[in-house]
């Protein structure tokens, strides 16, 4: 599987199969929305492992992702220009014209 | 039926609802400085603990430890586990060193029931 | 083993071989946790893991940490606009030319301009560029901010006397990995014929994460 280029759309998912019941860095809020990559980070230790105190495991793509806040609430109440940038994990990222899981 | 397993946890605030932000700051008291440059220790120079696993201790306190405990409590209620929790200490070891340092703050709990 | 009672608040004098009753940080007394602070440190000395020497050495490098860091690595970009350039392009580097070496942090230097006003948070912890700027305020910790940041951002701005056009985009970051950011705030009007060094003391730590912006004297 191939990573996700500057600009394309990505969709983060609701949950990543099997998501682990504690520690992952993607937060509540921004699960399920559609937003576009901003930048790739680069490749860093996955934080789900380490925290569990398990170092040295494959590195993982981090991604900047670009949301629209009014994608994100309904009720938002601040300027339609307003966005919010989030740095979020290759494996919690999908295409959004796949099937939602 | 449809269940929501995508459960919220209880530092993962981004959206809530909340009240009007504080801003009053507090000096930094040394013990809180101590319990910062011990974690900096275990994790940049001995790799005992990752930061990570600070945040997952920290994750894993119970719902109110948000408004119960203070920021660098709740840092020392996480290092604290993990170092427990990975034998680099003993349950046994804390407590007794524990009372060695204050007597009096324990002696009253012996008795009770 | 009781001596007379000393003051742990000068750290040159503390020697963590010496046992007897640790006198209270800042009069308060003894909480369960601070107790706890003390055993695991004695406990990890005994175990040779640490000494005291590399506590007091930790605290005094965060001591050392502060808000005018950034000031400085700001006024620089404001007065120099190849500097400026690099600190945006590879932070790192040009923050190490000011004489910071920011460690394991990946940075990222957010330019507030005509079009964008940038915003930082860590709504799931507390993920600050320490290695810049020091420890965060207790404000940028709190459940209020976390929460209310990423949704209702104007607001939260407004709480700090900061109105942004609505012509003009509210940018939040909200520090969810391994970068760590740096706001670079726009040089007011009324600025222009200051020094560099002149600009520094009006770059407070607050405008660094964007709850407000710099004002001219």
């Amino acid at each position: 599987m191939t990573g996700f280029a500057k600009d394309s759309l990505v969709r983060v998912k609701s949950h990543f199969p099997p998501s682990p019941p504690a520690h992952c860095r993607t937060p509540f809020y921004i699960r399920g929305c559609v937003g576009k990559i901003e930048r790739i980070c680069g490749a860093f230790e996955n934080p789900e492992e380490l925290a569990f105190g398990r170092v040295g495991g494959d590195k993982k793509v981090l991604y900047r992702v670009r949301f629209s806040q009014s994608d994100i609430w309904p009720d938002y109440e601040g300027s339609k220009n307003d966005q919010i940038d989030i740095e979020l994990y290759d494996f919690w990222l999908e295409n959004p014209e796949e099937e939602r899981k | 039926m449809n269940r929501d397993f995508t459960a919220r946890g209880n530092h993962d605030m981004g959206g809530l609802e909340a009240g009007t932000i504080d801003k009053d700051e507090h000096d930094y008291a040394l013990w809180e400085k101590r319990v910062d440059a011990m974690m900096m220790l275990l994790s940049n120079e001995l790799s005992i603990l990752t930061v990570d696993q600070l945040r997952k201790g920290i994750e894993a306190l119970p719902p109110d430890a948000y408004d119960n405990m203070t920021y660098y409590e709740r840092w020392m209620a996480s290092i604290t586990n993990t170092l427990l929790e990975t034998g680099v200490i003993t349950t046994e070891e804390l407590g007794s060193k524990m009372r060695e340092i204050k007597p009096d703050f324990f002696s009253g709990m012996d008795s009770l029931k | 083993m009781t001596t007379e009672p000393h003051d742990h608040e000068n750290m040159h004098e503390y020697d963590p071989q010496h046992h007897h009753p640790h006198r209270d940080d800042q009069d308060d007394t003894m909480t369960y946790y601070r107790i706890m602070e003390s055993a695991v440190r004695d406990l990890l000395i005994e175990k040779k893991l640490i000494n005291a020497d590399q506590i007091r050495d930790q605290i005094e490098k965060m001591d050392a940490r502060v808000p005018a860091n950034g000031a400085k690595i700001v006024a620089r970009a404001w007065s120099d606009m190849d500097y400026k350039n690099r600190l945006i392009n590879d932070p790192k580097s040009a923050v190490a030319e000011l004489g910071h070496d920011i460690g394991p942090l990946n940075l990222i230097v957010l330019e507030n301009t005509e079009s964008v006003h940038n915003v930082v948070v860590c709504t799931l912890c507390s993920c600050y560029p320490r290695w810049i700027l020091g420890l965060p305020p207790d404000w940028y910790k709190s459940r209020e901010y976390r929460s209310r940041v990423v949704r209702e951002p104007r607001k939260v701005l407004e709480e700090f006397g900061t109105l942004i056009d609505d012509q003009r985009e509210v940018r939040v970051h909200d520090s969810t990995a391994d970068m760590r950011y740096l706001v670079l705030p726009k040089r007011p009007h009324g600025t222009e014929e200051l020094s560099e060094e002149d600009l520094v003391p009006l770059i407070g730590r607050d405008a660094l994460i964007g709850v407000v912006e710099v004002k001219a004297p």
